[in-house]
């Protein structure tokens, strides 16, 4: 069905993993949930743009302009073709995940709610969805609920299901947690939320770059996502939003492109989905990100799930075997490529750090998911993350060190 | 050996000299980076003559700020305010003997900024360690 990935073809695609972190010292990358690694081509991508190609788009008339234009919008295309929206109307390039997500509780939030209704969240959220409803929450006067995680990492689908009782005007939750690695059933919350009357709004940024999504099966009403997490460039993401969801609403930044007209006594907004898209976008940035897309749509994204799937299950089974680390979250069968864990006694900086000397990068702290940690009652913790160019023999590498950690601590 | 990891810092983590609460106290004053978890309390006591008479830390966190805050607690006892006053983020990386980076500077600096809190207000700390 799917074709495995051929682990030493994959790594050739990305130069970076060639290099050392000090003499001798071999990167290992385990924090693709940070940011992952770019591939040649898309590299090259955006460097063939800057020497060939240059210029503004959606407005010049001379030859570069017109080529920028036809590359930047199929990009928007191809990317609305991955995630599987009816139209390239519907996807609106941000900065990031976060903006995308700022630009619903903006536009949508600001236009539609009022003092008293409910907004309702996760526990499980990175802060990117939980801030910009507090903070719309403040202004407005709004309630925010949160549907509790389980002591097994997973959401509490019954409590769910009593929370939608409250009539959520909106309802937000990610498709895959950025800590625990949980991948929350959608489809079956989409829904109930809409049966509730709720819209929804998924946070893709982690599930995206590492699983088939597609937004009408689903049935979501808004997905957020990052190029940077999914082999594309930094300072680009995706709103994807339901046409007539997203024609209904004002403007979210004002400027140049987001206008049909302009007088000095008002505005016409343009046509989707430029009416989103204030200023110069980031253009070689998003040429990158279609570069990324197609780079993932050749290998197939069922084949790079399972994959993950594969390291994941192994990452768990042999870091079970470490005395003293506990790793949080679900089974491997409902997780994505992520192990967040604590070893006793040592505190996740001093182990990222020794990690480091053996060049294997790792994240620690609170991966901005504060409230998830204080609900397990731990500070911080060690997150390896995996990717597609990810192999079993880095796990081993990281076990290796993990037990030259203790040796250290001990 | 790993040179963040000298034997000075993990002996002091693992045996700190100054580990403990003092009561009573004429200043105590604690604080934490929310970004790591690390949690540092700091206690002193005068002497007569003007000088700290003890001083002492508790608290949670990674072996660089828990080793720090030992070493500097010890540094300050026999010291006048002023001179705790004087202290400056140099002396401690001094103390630790260890080159740091950006992030885990924030964690060296820590007990610094607790201890000058205590003793100094908080305002005008954040103002020097900028």
């Amino acid at each position: 069905m799917t074709n495995p990935i051929d682990l030493e073809r994959m790594r050739a695609e990305f130069p970076i993993l060639e290099r050392e972190t000090r003499p001798g010292v071999r990167l290992i990358y385990l924090d693709s949930a940070a940011t992952s690694q770019k591939p040649r081509r898309v590299i090259e991508a955006m460097s063939s743009y800057y020497e060939q190609n240059n210029a503004n788009i959606h407005r010049g008339v001379h030859r570069l302009a017109e080529e920028s234009t036809a590359a930047f919008e199929d990009a928007r295309r191809r990317i609305a073709g991955f995630v599987g929206a009816a139209t390239p109307r519907e996807i609106i390039f941000t900065r990031n995940a976060t903006e995308a997500i700022n630009l619903v509780s903006h536009s949508w939030g600001g236009a539609n709610l009022n003092p008293g209704d409910v907004v309702l969240l996760t526990e499980m959220e990175h802060h990117s969805n939980i801030v910009p409803w507090q903070m719309l929450a403040a202004e407005r006067g709004l309630r925010l609920e949160f549907v509790p995680v389980t002591d097994a990492g997973t959401l509490d689908l019954g409590a769910f299901r009593d929370l939608l009782g409250h009539s959520p005007r909106l309802v937000g939750f990610t498709q895959m947690s950025n800590m625990l690695g949980t991948i929350n059933p959608v489809r079956e919350m989409a829904q109930l939320a809409h049966q509730a009357g709720a819209v929804v709004l998924v946070d893709g940024a982690q599930s995206v770059p590492h699983m088939p999504v597609n937004v009408a099966e689903l049935g979501v009403d808004f997905l957020a996502f990052s190029a940077h997490k999914m082999c594309g460039p930094t300072g680009v993401g995706v709103l994807y939003g339901r046409e007539a969801l997203l024609d209904s609403m004002p403007p979210f930044l004002g400027g140049g492109d987001m206008i049909k007209r302009v007088r000095l006594g008002e505005f016409k907004a343009n046509d989707l989905p430029y009416k989103f898209e204030a200023g110069t976008p980031a253009i070689a940035e998003v040429i990158g990100f279609g570069a990324a897309v197609d780079f993932l749509s050749e290998i197939g994204m069922p084949a790079v799930q399972a994959h993950e799937q594969e390291i994941i299950g192994y990452t768990l089974e042999r870091l079970a075997e470490v005395p003293g680390v506990r790793v949080y979250g679900p089974e491997a069968a409902q997780r994505g490529g992520v192990a967040s864990f604590t070893l006793d006694g040592t505190h996740p900086h001093d182990v990222a750090q020794l990690l480091d000397d053996r060049g294997i990068a790792v994240r620690a702290g609170h991966h901005c998911a504060m409230p998830i940690h204080e609900k397990f009652g731990i500070p911080a913790t060690t997150r390896a993350s995996f990717y597609l160019y990810n192999t079993p023999t880095e796990v081993d590498r990281l076990v290796d060190a993990l037990y030259h950690v203790k040796e250290i601590f001990s | 050996m790993d040179d963040l990891y000298r034997e000075l810092i993990l002996d002091r983590y693992k045996h700190p000299q100054k580990r403990g609460t003092l009561d009573p106290h004429d200043y105590s004053y604690e604080d934490d980076n929310p970004l790591c978890g690390d949690r540092i309390r700091i206690d002193v006591r005068m002497g007569a003559d003007g000088r700290v008479a003890d001083a002492s830390f508790s608290g949670v966190g990674c072996a660089i700020s828990q080793a720090s805050a030992d070493l500097l607690v010890e540094s300050v006892v026999g010291k006048t305010l002023e001179e705790v006053k004087a202290l400056s983020k140099d002396d401690v990386l001094e103390m630790l003997g260890i080159e740091l980076g950006p992030v885990r500077l924030k964690c060296a600096l820590l007990s610094l900024k607790v201890l000058k809190a205590g003793v100094y207000g908080v305002e005008e700390i954040e103002e020097e360690l900028r």
